[in-house]
């Protein structure tokens, strides 16, 4: 998925009009371009005025069926074939476009009033109806999602240094892999139940507390922290290393001086994005670390509020009445987007930035 | 190009840190010991989740009148308090349910000293639906078993007519909504259902909703709004919550009673004490079949349950000093503001006052 | 390897590597021990030691149903559409545009799981009343769409749109790495023999994605299975089996179960969700497992070629 800047030209890709095998009569490129237009329109209609984004949808639809129709009467079946998928690949974008739309708008539109300097600088201690913020919970997703990473990054870097750098490729190495993709698929809230067994061996009953909420994580960050280290690790060209080691110096050596330098950004965007997978996740965090309206700094001790579960409990159990503490809920589901955002938006920037010119 | 987009990356990790940022210089929650109060510490409850929002109102009077309290309350559910009470981890507990023997003899030995056990939190269960043009609905406790056991499907069903002479009820369907997560609500819910309706309701008293169909709906706040979302709805849910939805009266003796606070704060005069227990060891059974005029029957009452006597002496004074707080009519009050519960009368509050005065 | 020079430092520095290759084995072998060890005795208990007040067979199964109802639902409404949307990045959008409109699709992985769910509470569910009475109306003689419709939107159907969503940008992304596969000369050859673009897509491009779009498809599927929060915030569950999608009575999901009644649950009500979380491990366990085993994972191939 990190690979989204750097993939290969798309084969015979350009505007339909400009690939044109013989059909009978081409249509005017001027009918095609003039329909397309006319359907993104009533699209825009159905979504600005009340006459509501599913019926503009399915007007602009029937307005762009009418490309292959009518090519089928101009260019032949074939061409007409061909212009009905290029309609549905377009749909089927448009379709998986408007969730993100809805989504969009819905958090921007009722978390953007609700944030403050007030918003981000008061717990919940104390409050009770109005007012209050989500200062403990942003706390508690920093420290975390921190420990997390100190966990993971360490673990998931050396094991892609094992795996490239020591193993031969034979079958240790070769199931090791297959384990890490497995464990990719691990669900978070089989993480959540595996960090609360573990610490309730050692802790006892009913334990809560921010460091198991950080195990939990960890146990969805590695796999993916291994899976783009490998895969830049994988990048850095085989001579740097020869001729490192020709020079005499040792193999552990050539890693951090040669090998690690070299593949760094990637490593730092792959880590990243691994972060902004597990800074959303609500599952675990709900089941370990649980949820409090204090500030609580100690991971070791007791219950620690984190922004997605605070949007959860905020929403699913609000007080008397319930307004404000949904409005919050909101805040809190745009802070924690706007944060997941930024990192997405830290870690392209990081691999567009050092990436060889080449693979831009 | 790359310097624009650097800028950004800039503009983007800085936004993130300032975010976090903006968290972590907020007001620090602890004050120091030298502020108002005489006491200082921290006091641990755990229970039921009932209680959450009268707590969260107890707790803010309560650290504000002593700011070197901190007050911790994890909703874990009335078992789990218990549980986490006698095995001695938290010094409160809150239940929806008293002491059974064998937690009571076990409780009694952790505490080597008698239990107080005070019912604190008393709040009337509403019964809500959403009916176009009905606004008022009268219904007994048969009716209602029909109807939660899904028997009766249909508003104008002979039962419901006969009770609501005059309306005039729609023949749209019911569709009656239960909390899908277990709690204390539904259980006294069915409690009073199982005692009143007769035989026309089977699932028995359990915190589990024991009918397969229906809608289910999370939390309290879940059930309000998938009653008023949808239409030919009802619901049951705590009176403080069902704000701007229809309430229906329930029949009691020869009356039909409206879930106000009053009507249920007088449950626990027409309430049994269980015998055999200590005199600070308040338990109630509540007479769901009463008859007696202007008793509404179908009421929440939960417990605070503490020890006599505890091995650490400041943690005794905080105990105590809570539970009179809590049993105050200052407390009793500001429950009643922010959770909807029933103050309890005077003459019951003196009661509890005693008992809660056993602890040193 | 045995030409450069062995050191110390290049002793601990291979250890260190080599065990933490093997933290992921452990970790592995540790989750399962752990939700075994601690789901054994809910498996065990007797129906009124628990909550829930049954065996832990008749608790789990219908779990197990709707769990995998939830997941294949959304898997069958996703699949159509990730291809479409894969195929336009790959081979129909203008080259400038391909990269953005992967960005697009990307957002929508980048978004929180809660945030889904409280889109899917407040935004779809209302949206899908309407839609929900017309099936029931006009198509109620199929099953699935029996009714009594629900008078919320809060069905297994509306959980389910709700699942495709998340897990369209991971089987997108899949997709278009396995369509970007696709042999140039083969695609190039189609093109010069005069196969318009669809008919380079299904002679060339298609018969080589099979299997991936199948093991992306599994991956995906294995993603659904787990999804918690969503499902937890939009569905009504009562715990029965059905195929009905569109009332408000539906079978909970294993993980939206675990979620909702976790944080009340205590003694062996724990150990028995515990189990439950155990259950949904060995299920995704052996979906995840398969569907590697059928890719045997091109990525890798394409870097060590390289």
């Amino acid at each position: 998925m990190t690979s989204l800047l750097t993939r290969p030209a798309a084969p015979s890709a350009g505007p339909p009009s400009l690939n044109r095998p013989a059909g009978r009569r081409p249509l005017p490129q001027g009918l095609t371009a003039a329909i397309w237009a006319t359907s993104g329109l009533a699209l825009a209609t159905g979504f600005l005025t009340d006459l509501g984004g599913a019926r503009g949808f399915g007007l602009a639809w029937l307005i762009a069926m009418l490309v292959p129709l009518a090519s089928l009467v101009f260019e032949g079946r074939r061409k007409a074939t061909d212009r009905f998928v290029t309609v549905l690949v377009v749909t089927a974008f448009m379709i998986a476009v408007i969730p993100l739309v809805s989504i969009l708008s819905t958090v921007i539109a009722k978390g953007a009033p609700v944030l403050s300097a007030e918003f981000f600088t008061t717990s919940m201690r104390n409050v009770v109806g109005e007012g209050g913020g989500i200062q403990h919970a942003m706390l508690g997703t920093l420290i975390i999602t921190g420990f997390a990473t100190l966990i993971s990054v360490p673990i998931g870097l050396f094991a892609a240094i094992y795996l490239i750098e020591y193993s031969d490729g034979g079958p240790t190495a070769r199931g090791l892999r297959f384990l890490t993709d497995v464990m990719t698929g691990i669900p978070s809230i089989v993480a959540g139940l595996f960090a609360y067994a573990l610490f309730v061996l050692i802790f006892g009953e009913g334990i809560r507390m921010g460091l198991g909420g950080a195990v939990a994580l960890s146990v969805l960050m590695i796999p993916v922290v291994i899976r783009s280290s490998e895969e830049m690790l994988k990048l850095v060209p085989n001579e740097l290393r020869e001729a490192s080691w020709a020079l005499g110096v040792s193999r552990w050596r050539t890693i951090v001086k040669v090998v690690l330098p070299t593949a760094l950004a990637g490593i730092v965007t792959g880590v990243t994005l691994a972060i902004a997978r597990v800074i959303g996740e609500t599952a675990p965090l709900l089941i370990i670390a649980g949820m409090t309206d204090s500030v609580n700094t100690n991971p070791l001790d007791g219950r620690m509020a984190t922004l997605p579960v605070f949007a959860y409990s905020a929403l699913m159990n609000p007080g008397v009445p319930p307004q404000p503490s949904i409005d919050r809920a909101w805040g809190a589901a745009l802070t924690l987007l706007i944060i997941v955002m930024l990192l997405n938006l830290v870690a392209r920037g990081i691999s567009y930035l050092f990436s060889p010119a080449q693979r831009r | 190009m790359n310097r624009k987009s650097l800028r950004a990356l800039a503009a983007g990790s800085a936004g993130t840190i300032l975010l976090f940022g903006t968290a972590a210089c907020g007001t620090s929650d602890n004050n120091d010991d030298s502020a108002k109060g005489d006491l200082h510490g921290t006091l641990n409850g755990a229970g039921a989740s009932s209680q959450e929002s009268a707590i969260g109102a107890w707790r803010q009077g309560f650290q504000q009148a002593n700011e070197g309290v901190t007050v911790n309350y994890d909703p874990i559910g009335s078992g789990g308090g218990r549980e986490q009470f006698i095995a001695g981890g938290i010094s409160f507990a809150g239940s929806d349910a008293f002491l059974d023997e064998d937690e009571l003899t076990a409780a009694t030995e952790r505490c080597s000293s008698d239990i107080v056990s005070v019912p604190v939190y008393v709040s009337p269960i509403a019964v809500i639906f959403n009916l176009d043009n009905v606004k008022e609905l009268k219904l007994d406790s048969a009716t209602l078993g029909s109807i939660f056991e899904g028997k009766i499907t249909s508003w104008d069903d002979a039962a419901i007519k006969a009770l609501n002479p005059g309306i005039d009820l729609p023949s749209s369907k019911i569709t009656p909504v239960h909390r899908g997560d277990d709690s204390g609500t539904t259980k006294n819910f069915t409690d009073y259902l199982t005692a009143a309706s007769g035989g026309t309701w089977t699932g028995g008293a359990v915190e589990t909703w024991p009918v397969k169909g229906g809608e289910a709906a999370n939390g309290t706040s879940g059930v309000v709004s998938a009653v008023k979302s949808g239409s030919g709805t009802i619901g049951y849910a705590d009176a403080s919550q069902a704000d701007g939805l229809a309430t229906a009266s329930i029949k009691v003796g020869s009356e039909f009673v409206n879930p106000t606070p009053e009507a249920a704060a007088q449950v626990l005069d027409t309430a049994e004490r269980v015998a055999d227990r200590s005199d600070t060891d308040i338990a109630l059974k509540i007479d769901r079949t009463t008859t007696a005029s202007g008793v509404y029957p179908i009421v929440m009452v939960s417990y605070q349950i503490a020890c006599q006597k505890y091995e650490d002496a400041n943690e005794q004074k905080l105990v105590k000093s809570w539970l009179t707080w809590v049993a105050s009519a200052e407390g009793q009050k500001a429950a009643a503001d922010s959770a909807g519960s029933a103050p309890l009368s005077e003459d019951f509050a003196a009661t509890v006052k005693t008992a809660i005065d056993s602890i040193s | 390897m045995s030409k450069t020079i062995q050191r110390p430092g290049d002793t601990i520095f291979r250890g260190l590597a080599q065990s933490a290759a093997f933290v992921i084995l452990v970790t592995l072998a540790a989750v399962a021990l752990f939700l075994t060890a601690k789901g054994i005795p809910g498996i065990t208990a007797d129906a009124d030691q628990v909550k829930h007040g049954t065996t832990f067979a008749t608790f789990v199964i219908p779990l197990v149903f709707g769990t995998l109802w939830a997941a294949l639902l959304a898997l069958v409404f996703a699949t159509p559409i990730a291809i479409g949307v894969a195929l336009f990045i790959s081979h129909y959008a203008p080259r400038r545009l391909s990269g953005p409109i992967g960005y697009v699709i990307d957002l929508l992985a980048a978004v929180p799981s809660v945030v889904f769910g409280a889109w899917g509470m407040m935004t779809l569910a209302p949206a899908m009343q309407g839609p929900y009475a017309w099936l029931e109306e006009n198509l109620g003689f199929i099953p699935l769409f029996a009714g009594p419709a629900s008078s919320t939107g809060r069905t297994m159907l509306t959980a389910a749109l709700v699942l495709a969503i998340m897990i369209l940008p991971i089987m997108t992304a899949l997709c278009r790495e396995i369509f970007l596969q696709t042999p140039r000369l083969n695609e190039e050859a189609a093109l010069a023999l005069g196969a318009t673009r669809w008919e380079m897509v299904r002679m060339s491009v298609f018969p080589h994605a099979k299997s991936g779009i199948i093991s992306a498809a599994m991956l995906s599927l294995g993603r659904a299975l787990g999804e918690t929060m969503a499902v937890a915030m939009v569905l009504s569950a009562s715990g029965i089996i059905t195929f009905n999608v569109i009332s408000s009575t539906n079978p909970s999901t294993i993980a939206a179960n675990i979620a909702l009644s976790f944080n009340e649950a205590s003694g062996l009500t724990v150990n028995a969700l515990i189990a439950t979380g155990l259950v949904l491990f060995v299920i995704t366990f052996a979906v995840n497992f398969a569907a590697r085993l059928l890719i045997g994972s091109p990525k890798r191939a394409k870097g060590a070629k390289k």
